[in-house]
């Protein structure tokens, strides 16, 4: 139906679609958002990557206008959220919330329709259903469809006013690995046709294959952001070594071998940032061997974003 | 098709052209076409797609309410059975049986047969037609009043005085002979003098034994039996089922979908739209008036069928009536519903404005009953004001001009509590 769309930023603009400065907010004693600045451009996919309770969607719902900051500015398409055009503002963007549970009675096209009448613009439901793959599903009932075409549908219901923004909050969390691709197709031939996007999710290949920028949230703090690329590669390292020691052998020593740029260790849990694992590893063993340690398992990978995030917090996006 | 999504030039942020205006042209067709769009063979034409060209907002939720309702089987159950259910059960337990009967027991005295004094009083009694009487030992005559299968026990004299007359048989078919052959002292009565049918048992019992031990009436009366269209039971019950049912599914019609979609997150959704606040809390309203014809239709049909209850005002204004106190109804339903979060703390919010009502407004007996210094508000409540404008159509047949304060009334508690519930309402 469609191709998958090329994933080169190509028409990300100087022109500012949403940004943030200073932003706060706290639930009693909880900060959920700390302090943060943030500038997405129109046509960009911006991605908010960070484990559960890291703020991300008090602030997607503080730039949706759902959420009132208690500081900090935000500005939408130029615009900021009760100065009197909140409602012409809401005509150009369409949300997508994390729970969100459409009504089981009415049918697919039924929900769209709803969803598409409360905007002067926007696309036919029938021309939304095909985009998102429901043809088959027209005329089901909703509490009937399965977790990733109800996600489809919530998808379908934000596209049918064929927003200039869309705000997507964890899209794929608990989906089946198929029907991510789905959605990540889905999200891509949006941003390839000059849609900007905000997007949130803990995923971290969902982060480095959609979006063009990521920002890294921890504690509501923005810890890291730039491109997915970037970002890696700051690590400045190619291959992550992972293992677990029966037996102890200090960070120091290992951080001198060669080919080791940097070590994280928690528990008997080692993570070593390499240049290159074919140097570091004989060198590993070797330096083991002589601690008389017992090596329990070692796993290597190319570095990711996870990387990134277990670098700079000591934990993994999924336990944080 | 792909070039639905972003089909539209680069958004600036001065002007924005429309993706398209789907009200004037197709969605593709008006499209200014994106860089691939012109490879892509042409914007199909969809079959159906004219079916949803409605894009007033009013209308589609209006009629999404309405689909969600309709195809909930328990809420058409509430809604449209439960009340012809109601009706059927105290139509049937309040009957019109011919000439209303007392039920009274005798006690029995030990010895049995007809030169027994409670044997004797069986057999006197047997020969009236407004008396019903068992014979039952002082245990079973003393549940049988406490469980209200009688309204009066009666226990014969103990000083066990009787058949000492002459205990000739009467012929069968015969006016009983007098009682003048039973001892006239210790009868004794027992009832609850603030039960309604006790007391009238004591009168008629009262009044028939010492008739026949004797007693001569003093003043000369004459009986004209009336029967008055629209005095029964049911006809009274007819209106006030309609009027509850009015309140019932207006309130939790309305309560439990916004609650609904309040812990669903829709009403969150909802409020990131363009939509306007007025265009939801409507359209609830709305839909409910499609449902209001239907229910008062289904049960004023089924009190005219079934027991001959027949609508003696205008059609029309009894619509009107409906309407209003549907309306009145809709609004409470979304106040109590405004804020709430949780299922549970709206149904007990909504029982709490409710029951009173069940309670007083009189829908199963009249709402004068209640005490003097009660009225006041009693007859402020919607349901008093909407089950006497419809007893005032449906019974009475009078104008609506006459049941104007109650109309006024409903319409202030409609309008005063949807524009608190569109003040103090939660879309979170
Ligand atoms: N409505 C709320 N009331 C109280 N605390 C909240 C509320 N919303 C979020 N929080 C708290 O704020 C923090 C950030 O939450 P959230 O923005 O939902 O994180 P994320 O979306 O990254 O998982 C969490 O600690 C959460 O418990
Ligand atoms: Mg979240």
């Amino acid at each position: 139906m469609f191709a998958t769309a090329s994933t080169q930023p190509a028409n990300v603009s100087e022109e500012v679609a949403l940004s943030c400065r200073s932003l706060v907010k706290h639930y009693g004693e909880v900060v959920a958002v700390d302090g943060i600045h943030l500038e997405v451009r129109m046509g960009e996919c911006f991605g908010l990557l960070g484990p559960n309770g890291a703020g991300k969607t008090t602030t997607v719902e503080i730039f949706e206008g759902l959420t009132i900051p208690d500081g900090g500015r935000v500005e939408v398409l130029g615009q900021g959220w009760g100065e009197g055009n909140d409602r012409a503002l809401r005509e150009r963007l369409a949300v997508q919330l994390q729970e969100t549970q459409f009504a089981d009675r009415l049918t697919v096209v039924e929900t769209i329709a709803m969803f598409r009448s409360l905007y002067k613009r926007g696309w036919e439901p029938d021309e939304v259903i095909r985009l998102v793959e429901l043809e088959e599903k027209r005329d089901a009932r909703v509490g009937k469809l399965s977790g990733g075409q109800k996600q489809r549908l919530a998808i379908a219901c934000a596209l049918a006013a064929a927003p200039d923004v869309l705000f997507l909050d964890e899209p794929t969390t608990g989906l089946d690995p198929q029907a991510k691709l789905q959605l990540w197709d889905l999200i891509e031939t949006f941003r390839s046709r000059g849609g900007t996007i905000l997007l949130t999710t803990h995923y971290m290949e969902e982060a480095s294959r959609l979006c063009d920028r990521v920002a890294i949230m921890d504690h509501g703090k923005v810890i890291a952001l730039d491109t997915p690329n970037a970002l890696v590669e700051s690590l400045g390292a190619d291959e992550i070594v992972e293992f677990s020691l029966e037996g102890f052998v200090a960070d120091d020593r290992l951080s001198r071998l060669p080919g080791v740029r940097g070590v994280r260790s928690r528990d008997g849990n080692y993570l070593l940032t390499v240049s290159s694992v074919a140097e570091a590893l004989p060198a590993l063993l070797a330096e083991v061997e002589i601690h008389q340690a017992r090596l329990v398992g070692l796993t290597t990978h190319t570095a990711t974003l996870e990387d990134v995030f277990v670098t700079l917090t000591g934990r993994k996006l999924r336990d944080a | 098709m792909p070039d639905v999504i972003g089909a539209k030039p680069r958004p600036s942020l001065e002007q924005s052209p429309p993706p398209t205006d789907a009200v004037k042209t197709g969605p593709l067709t008006g499209a200014a076409p994106g860089p691939e769009a012109s490879g892509a063979g042409g914007a199909p034409s969809l079959p159906g797609t004219s079916r949803y060209r409605s894009v007033n907002p009013l209308l589609e939720l209006t009629l999404a309410r309405i689909r969600e309702f309709v195809r909930e089987p328990e809420a058409v159950f509430w809604v449209f059975v439960f009340p012809v259910l109601l009706a059927v059960a105290l139509g049937i337990a309040f009957r019109e049986t011919g000439p209303a009967t007392v039920q009274v027991a005798v006690e029995a005295d030990g010895r049995q047969g007809p030169g027994s004094s409670s044997g004797r009083l069986m057999e006197w009694l047997e020969g009236r037609s407004d008396i019903e009487a068992v014979l039952l030992s002082p245990e079973e005559a003393a549940r049988a009043l406490r469980t209200g299968r009688v309204a009066l026990v009666l226990q014969p004299s103990p000083s066990a005085a009787a058949a000492t007359g002459n205990p000739e048989t009467g012929e069968t078919g015969s006016p009983p002979r007098p009682l003048t052959d039973l001892d006239s002292e210790g009868l004794v009565y027992r009832y609850d003098p603030t039960r309604p049918d006790s007391r009238v048992a004591r009168l008629v019992l009262d009044d028939a034994l010492q008739r026949g031990m004797g007693r001569e009436d003093v003043a000369r009366v004459r009986d004209v039996a009336v029967a008055q269209p629209g005095a029964r039971y049911i006809d009274f019950l007819i209106p006030g089922l309609v009027g509850l049912n009015l309140m019932g599914s207006g309130m939790w019609g309305l309560g439990f979908a916004v609650v609904q979609a309040r812990t669903r997150k829709l009403l969150k959704l909802l409020a990131a739209t363009p939509m306007r606040r007025t265009h939801f809390l409507l359209s609830f309203m709305l839909s409910r008036l499609i449902f209001l014809a239907l229910e008062v239709v289904a049960v004023v049909s089924f009190g005219w069928l079934a027991f001959g209850v027949s609508v003696h005002g205008s059609i029309l204004e009894l619509g009107v009536i409906s309407l209003v106190g549907s309306m009145s109804f809709a609004g409470l339903g979304l106040l109590v519903a405004a804020r709430t979060r949780t299922i549970e703390g709206v149904s007990g919010l909504m029982n709490l404005v409710m029951l009173p009502m069940w309670l007083l407004s009189g829908t199963f007996f009249a709402a004068t009953r209640f005490p003097e210094f009660w009225q006041p508000v009693i007859q402020v409540l919607p349901l008093t004001a909407l089950n006497d404008a419809l007893r005032a159509n449906i019974n009475e047949g009078l104008p609506l001009a006459a049941s104007l304060p109650d109309v006024l009334v409903m319409a202030a508690w409609g309008g005063a509590s949807f524009l608190l519930a569109l003040r103090w309402f939660r879309w979170q």
